[in-house]
């Protein structure tokens, strides 16, 4: 006769098994995923304490928050994932305000039927990217929703900071005269996510950039403490956080295509697929404006740190009334650079 | 990148324009056509106007697939999309075409169609393989440069014994779209659309040769002048256009030899030519009905013909009262004398498909030109750039 | 109209298929509608076909024409 183990609960199949309706519905099937995936993966006292908040003390300074949602796709890519993606992400738009980035908080909806070996590898690349930032998730929060509802998964990350007191970076900051530095290459994460669409690939892979920034932005702030604006070029590319810049400071800009550090794999992909490097997204960089006599200093920091090391000056703030962002084109014309109109897909024609 | 970079270089870019200023002669109008729609973006994109003296003008041509695509096609093209089961593969080019009732390929997406992007068409033979209880439709556009692969991908299925496989064809000739323009009223008997000569495309060309534009050139006592694609190929094309209209001449001239012969590749044609045959009359979105001037699939393999076996009608539908893509295709009118260009009609929300292709003249202007309405603010930075490094 | 580029035959990994190589980016594309081409040759590509062979004198010879342009007659002569 076999005899049941007392107390014995069968762990979670994360080899075979895959989501269903019950790991969303509040009961004990919810709590034994909790428990075996997100607690086990982000292991801190917070979440040790199994509440369904989490609290902190606030050093002095202005409290910083940002949130962002991620529904990429693929979720697996060259360099990355959605999980390390919704980690760096939300850290980096807390760090543009000079914030340090404190704690994180992961709202998952999980598809019925996604299975969860899949969910043990995003849910531990996260957990990964949050120890390298040292930025724990301190709380979160799980549903599930029927098959062909959701894309597999959508996580959404809240970020919490301070910023420490004199520092005053945002978007209306830039005044003419500013130098616009860009951190490193451009086009990588779009080109590596497009090119991994069926029917799109290439032999050669080409990798995501993402990457947490926040460690660069401190170095950035010890150099040239009076940034006057950071943001990072996300969907819509360079081109368009340049006009967003632009638009919020109410000034032009003139960049030089000359200058603008690119990957020579990513600018062939960019050939191939009929798409415009400076529209196409990237999850590891940044841009930053600062004063003329800042700019040297800055540039410095920026090449001595590992993710700026491709850093560059390239271009400057003026006066023009109608926030254009122009740039000298290689070719030796002068264009407008316009904000991203529609997705931009590859073409044959 | 080799064979890119070097055609792209902005030193000899001001040589050849200081050339075209010293020769175009003054008091003298230049009213040239760039046929090809990547023609139409290179100049925008490389801002090759600024280059050119006031009295060269260049008109842009039909010369895009997509945007000569009539609505009713793209509604062909949804309605085979919702078949149940059905995978329609396609270029990504068409997805955001507006269709009727405004629709789109990419909405159909989002309703739940499915619909492929493809980079080639043998991507789309290998989505049959791939799946051989469900009916693959290629949706096939271009013109005789994206032929030949659609030739391909049909002889394959026959050899492959791809029942599931079809074609719905949607193939275009490039003369007969450059006949129909200079056999249009305004050019021909009104003149109120100067046209003095052509840009001939530079990858169709790689396919049907420079021969077939000796016809035009004669008959119609116009140059053509073949061009590649990079901005120099344009720039120079356009210099060789102004010597032949000052000598009086009216040639074919090659300058994009490097890809371009006389008679083209003699393989690809050979294989059009046993897979495909001419339609007697065709819509183009704009141009109405061109006699001879697309194509359909023979006879031969009707099996993997959309059209046949799906008894695909054809049902035209008329563009937007307000659209003037149609005068604008032509040349006649430009993307600023439209009523609703970059208002109703943007590339976010396009009306017409001028604007839905990133090298439709409305797209390429709304994109790239229309800042040159406005006086733009010429700073000089360059000298503090070179500052640093 | 009809995106094509110049991309070099770095393999030949089957009949009728070709590796080639634009600025370190490397696509499989079909030789279906060309003849005879080896390694080393550039070809232009549209849509993963073969077009034709690109002719590297035609090419050089091309870019010397545009040097030309640019120089004045006196300095030609």
């Amino acid at each position: 006769m076999s005899e049941v183990r007392k107390g014995y609960i069968r762990p979670v199949d994360f080899k075979h098994g895959h989501v269903d309706m019950t790991h969303g519905g509040g009961g004990r099937a919810m709590a034994q995923l909790i428990d075996e995936l997100f607690m086990k993966a982000f292991d801190n006292t917070w979440l040790r304490q199994a509440n369904d908040q989490a609290a902190f003390d606030v050093g002095a300074g202005r409290m910083v928050m940002a949130t962002d949602s991620h529904v990429v796709s693929p979720l697996f890519f060259p360099g990355g994932d959605i999980g390390c993606l919704s980690v760096h992400g939300t850290i980096n738009d807390v760090a543009m305000s000079g914030a340090v980035p404190l704690y994180l908080a992961a709202g998952f909806i999980l598809e019925e039927g996604f299975p969860l070996a899949d969910l043990k590898r995003v849910v531990e690349s996260m957990a990964a990217a949050a120890r390298d930032a040292n930025v724990p998730v301190v709380t979160g929060d799980t549903k599930v929703v029927e098959k062909g509802k959701g894309d597999g998964v959508f996580i959404t990350t809240t970020g919490v900071g301070v910023v420490p007191a004199g520092i005053d970076i945002s978007g209306d900051r830039a005044r003419p005269g500013d130098r616009i530095l860009v951190s490193g290459t451009i086009g990588d994460h779009g080109v590596a996510i497009m090119s991994l669409r069926e029917n799109l690939t290439f032999e050669t892979t080409i990798r995501s950039d993402t990457a947490a920034l926040h460690g660069l932005v401190a170095a950035m702030i010890a150099a040239a403490p009076r940034i006057h604006c950071l943001r990072d070029p996300t969907r819509g590319g360079l081109a368009t956080t340049l006009n967003e810049l632009a638009s919020q400071s109410g000034y032009g800009m003139v960049i030089a295509e000359k200058r603008i550090p690119m990957n020579g794999q990513v600018e062939a992909a960019c050939e191939f697929l009929g798409l415009d490097p400076l529209y196409v997204a990237n999850e590891g960089k940044l841009i930053a404006i600062c004063a003329a006599e800042d700019a040297d200093a800055l540039l410095a920091a920026m090449r001595a740190h590992p993710l700026g090391r491709d850093a560059a000056i390239i271009g400057e703030v003026i006066d023009d009334p109608h926030h254009f962002v122009q740039m000298d084109t290689s070719f030796g014309g002068r264009r407008v650079v316009d904000w991203l109109t529609g997705e931009q897909l590859p073409r044959i024609c | 990148m080799k064979y890119i970079d070097e055609f792209r270089d902005g030193d000899l870019a001001r040589g050849i324009a200081s050339a075209i200023a010293r020769e175009a002669r003054p008091g003298r109008s230049y009213n040239l056509m760039e046929f090809c729609g990547g023609h139409t973006h290179a100049i925008s994109r490389y801002g090759l106007k600024d280059l050119l003296p006031a009295n060269v003008h260049m008109i842009h041509g039909p010369g895009c697939p997509v945007c000569v695509l009539p609505i009713g096609r793209i509604d062909n093209a949804i309605a085979l999309a919702a078949r149940p089961q059905l995978i329609l593969c396609t270029y990504a080019d068409t997805m955001r075409v507006p269709a009727s009732k405004g629709t789109s390929l990419l909405k159909a997406k989002a309703q739940g169609a499915d619909i492929r992007m493809v980079y080639s068409s043998a991507d789309a033979i290998r989505i049959a393989q791939e799946n051989p209880t469900r009916e693959v439709v290629f949706f096939a556009i271009g013109f005789e440069t994206t032929t030949p692969p659609t030739a391909v991908a049909i002889v394959q299925a026959l050899e492959l014994g791809l029942p599931n496989f079809s074609v719905f064809c949607n193939h275009v000739l490039t003369p007969s779209a450059i006949s129909n323009i200079l056999e249009s009223k305004e050019v021909r008997e009104l003149g109120t659309v100067p046209l003095d000569g052509f840009i001939g495309p530079a990858h169709v060309s790689t396919v049907i040769g420079s021969q077939p534009y000796e016809y035009f050139a004669e008959e119609y006592q116009r140059p053509v002048v073949i061009a590649g694609f990079e901005p120099l190929d344009v720039m120079q094309a356009i210099l060789m256009l102004v010597r032949q209209l000052n000598d009086g001449r009216a040639e074919v001239e090659n300058e994009f030899t490097r890809a371009v012969t006389r008679d083209g590749n003699a393989k690809a044609k050979a294989l059009v030519a046993e897979v495909f045959e001419l339609r007697r009359s065709f819509e183009w979105r704009g141009l109405g009905e061109v006699p001879y001037s697309a194509l359909k699939i023979k006879q031969k393999y009707a099996a993997f013909d959309a059209e046949a076996r799906y008894g695909i009608t054809y049902v035209s539908v008329p563009d937007n009262k307000a659209c003037e893509c149609g005068a604008i295709l032509r040349g006649i009118k430009k993307p600023t004398d439209c009523k609703v260009f970059g208002t109703v009609c943007t590339p976010e929300n396009p009306i017409g498909s001028c604007m839905v292709s990133s090298e439709g003249a409305c797209a390429a202007h709304y994109t790239y030109g229309r800042f040159k309405d406005v006086a733009l603010v010429t700073a000089a930075p360059d000298q503090v750039l070179e500052v640093v490094r | 109209m009809c995106l094509a580029i110049p991309a070099r035959v770095v393999d030949l990994p089957e009949p009728g298929v070709a590796l080639v190589d634009v600025g370190g980016v490397q696509k499989r594309i079909s030789l279906a509608l060309v003849e005879d081409v080896a390694c080393g040759d550039y070809v232009i590509v549209h849509v993963g076909y073969a077009l034709t062979r690109l002719d590297p004198e035609e090419a050089q010879r091309t870019l010397d024409i545009f040097a030309q342009a640019g120089l004045t007659d006196q300095e030609a002569a």
